[in-house]
């Protein structure tokens, strides 16, 4: 079986982030980057079903420079290969464009031998859409299966199940399929000490646009199918009325939610 | 005027909250058509007039209920094909986000999700408010390619009637059999709790660490009972298993944006504001002064949520009691 993982390097969620004034797209380099830690549940699912089953992993990367460092982390971790898609015209891509890089370079990974299995995670910790396995699916023509709490895969079949709106759904589809993981799914493993030491034999290729055949026209902040028209730093809440508790904080808590028509 | 496709948000023809937000936002931009795709129409008809709905198109083929979203993008690619809208409205749900996104690869069209406002713009395109970076940042953007395929989230806006009575459609469309690859085999209902849906309720009271068990989450019931409102939990709750993930309010479960949030024995971590920060009212109570929620509190009481809750809960019942 051959698995790849798309993952993607993110700001770090708990800093400062913001945008670059100059194109209103979002600042990658002022704030320290890292794997998206909802991305390491997809690695971590996909090593979990190399160990049961036999299969090659392959992390999937496409972003700057500094994105080599999301494969990096996915090689530590276990993951047998890596590819970075880099190329300066990808600045600025929406998720369609993102997915069309990747789908290409998927279907690159597929030549020598057919992907069976694409895995993500459940959204980036960024941008935040959860669109862009859907759009994976659509675009390689695989099965879609995303939000998966648990994964299994028994001969050609993938089952996941998953915590829906108003059900718990358990879905099925034949390999070859997308399938994008939560939080819930597993607990990521930290890479070992030997898994560092071996990550650094391990091969990464980097291409560029032009190795996958995509036109450097197709991407980019001008190619893009929406743009941000402006963007405003939310004001910082006011802090209100804060009182300490002296036996009779759940009334005053409810004289506040009369006051405002709550009660 | 312009044509905008709203698609319905339903269980089996009970039509979500979210869909008449959207057919009001849709009035703003052009003249609203709903799009019914699969069981319950009947239920349905009388929700879609009283928002506005000038036309309905139904699409009842079992095919688009028996699978998951690839049927359902293929049905509206074939609409807007035929129909050619000014813009595709749907909830910002998982389920609409997927389906939005498919859309927009197969229509060719740019992609807005999770929408917190939508208004003409001056050159009458849409233009779309959505709250960005765990609500640090509010943005505006606009769709520059094909039809604008925007995904709103719920609360977005007040749901206004307006009465209409919708041409109604019967369209039949063709699934490719690749669309059909997924397929759910199994689905059980969730135990209904009485309670409003949790990202469409306008009062969410949530429970953190400091809740302490899964058996104190009674005393976050109670109070969420007392107020009319929906149970959420952060991400600490979940973990510890004292509270189901579908109820989880944070950056890895749902998103809120209610009139009223109450925090209790949450400190506020970063993937917990991711959300809830665009609650109009938010309310916190927690032991730990220097708990981050503070910051962000209109309202807050430094004290042991077991104490303080229930006496809330009873001050409110004795209230109401007047």
């Amino acid at each position: 079986m051959k698995i790849v993982v798309c993952v993607k390097y993110v700001p770090d969620a708990t800093a400062d982030r913001t945008f670059n004034a100059s194109d209103r797209t979002v600042d990658r380099t002022s704030v320290p980057g890292l794997l998206s830690e909802l991305d390491e549940h997809a690695i971590e699912a996909a090593l979990t079903l190399a160990e049961a089953h036999g299969a090659n992993v392959t992390a999937l990367t496409v972003g700057p420079s500094d994105a080599a460092a999301a494969v990096k982390k996915a090689l530590q971790m276990g993951a047998d290969a890596g590819v970075h898609v880099v190329d300066d015209a990808i600045h600025g891509s929406d998720a369609i464009a993102s997915s069309l890089v990747l789908a290409k370079a998927l279907q690159k990974l597929g030549e020598a031998e057919p992907v069976d299995l694409v895995m993500c995670g459940m959204a980036s910790t960024d941008g935040g859409m959860s669109v862009v396995p859907a759009m994976l699916a659509e675009r390689l023509g695989y099965a879609q299966l995303t939000f998966a709490a648990s994964v299994e895969v028994s001969g050609d079949v993938v089952r996941i199940r998953r915590d829906a709106e108003t059900a718990t759904e358990t879905i099925e589809a034949k390999l070859p399929a997308v399938v994008s993981v939560t939080d819930q799914a597993n607990e990521p493993r930290y890479p070992s000490f030997k898994g560092i030491m071996a990550a650094k034999k391990k091969p990464v290729q980097t291409w560029s646009l032009a190795d996958l055949g995509v036109d450097a026209s197709a991407v980019g902040l001008g190619a893009a199918w929406s743009s941000v028209v402006s963007y405003d730093a939310r004001p910082p809440r006011q802090k209100g009325t804060i009182v300490t508790d002296d036996g009779s904080g759940g009334e005053a808590l409810v004289r506040f939610l009369a006051e405002q028509k709550f009660v | 005027m312009s044509e905008i496709l709203v698609v319905v948000d339903h269980a089996d023809g009970a039509v979500r909250k979210t869909t008449t937000e959207l057919l009001t936002i849709a009035r703003r931009l052009g003249a609203p058509s709903a799009v019914f795709i699969g069981r319950g129409y009947e239920q349905a008809k009388a929700t879609l007039a009283a928002f506005g709905a000038q036309k309905v198109y139904v699409l009842e083929q079992p095919e688009l209920s028996d699978y998951l979203v690839a049927p359902k993008a293929e049905a509206l690619a074939q609409l807007c094909e035929r129909l050619q809208p000014a813009a595709v409205l749907l909830t910002s749900s998982p389920e609409g986000k997927e389906i939005a996104g498919r859309l927009a690869i197969k229509r060719e069209s740019g992609l807005i999700t999770d929408a917190v406002d939508v208004v003409t713009g001056d050159d009458g395109a849409p233009v779309t408010t959505q709250s960005v970076f765990a609500g640090n940042y509010t943005v505006q953007a606009k769709v520059t390619r094909g039809c604008p395929i925007i995904t709103v989230k719920p609360n977005a806006a007040t749901p206004e009637p307006a009465k209409a009575q919708p041409v109604e459609e019967k369209v039949e469309v063709t699934i490719s059999e690749a669309a059909k690859a997924a397929r759910v085999v199994d689905r059980t209902a969730r135990e209904r709790t009485g309670r409003p849906e949790l990202t469409e309720a306008s009062i969410v009271v949530s429970g953190g660490r400091g809740v302490g068990s899964a058996e104190n989450f009674t005393v976050i019931e109670a109070l969420a009972d007392a107020l009319g409102g929906a149970v959420g939990a952060s991400r600490a709750a979940v973990d510890a298993g004292w509270y189901p993930h579908a109820y989880q309010v944070g950056q890895t479960g749902k998103t809120v944006s209610p009139q009223l949030y109450i925090a209790a024995g949450i400190s506020g971590a970063i993937q917990h504001r991711a959300g809830m920060q665009t609650s109009r009212t938010i309310v916190a109570v927690n032991k730990d002064p220097e708990a981050p929620i503070f910051d962000m509190a209109d309202f807050g009481v430094v004290g042991d949520l077991h104490t303080v809750l229930p006496q809330a809960t009873e001050e409110i019942m004795r209230r109401k009691g007047q």
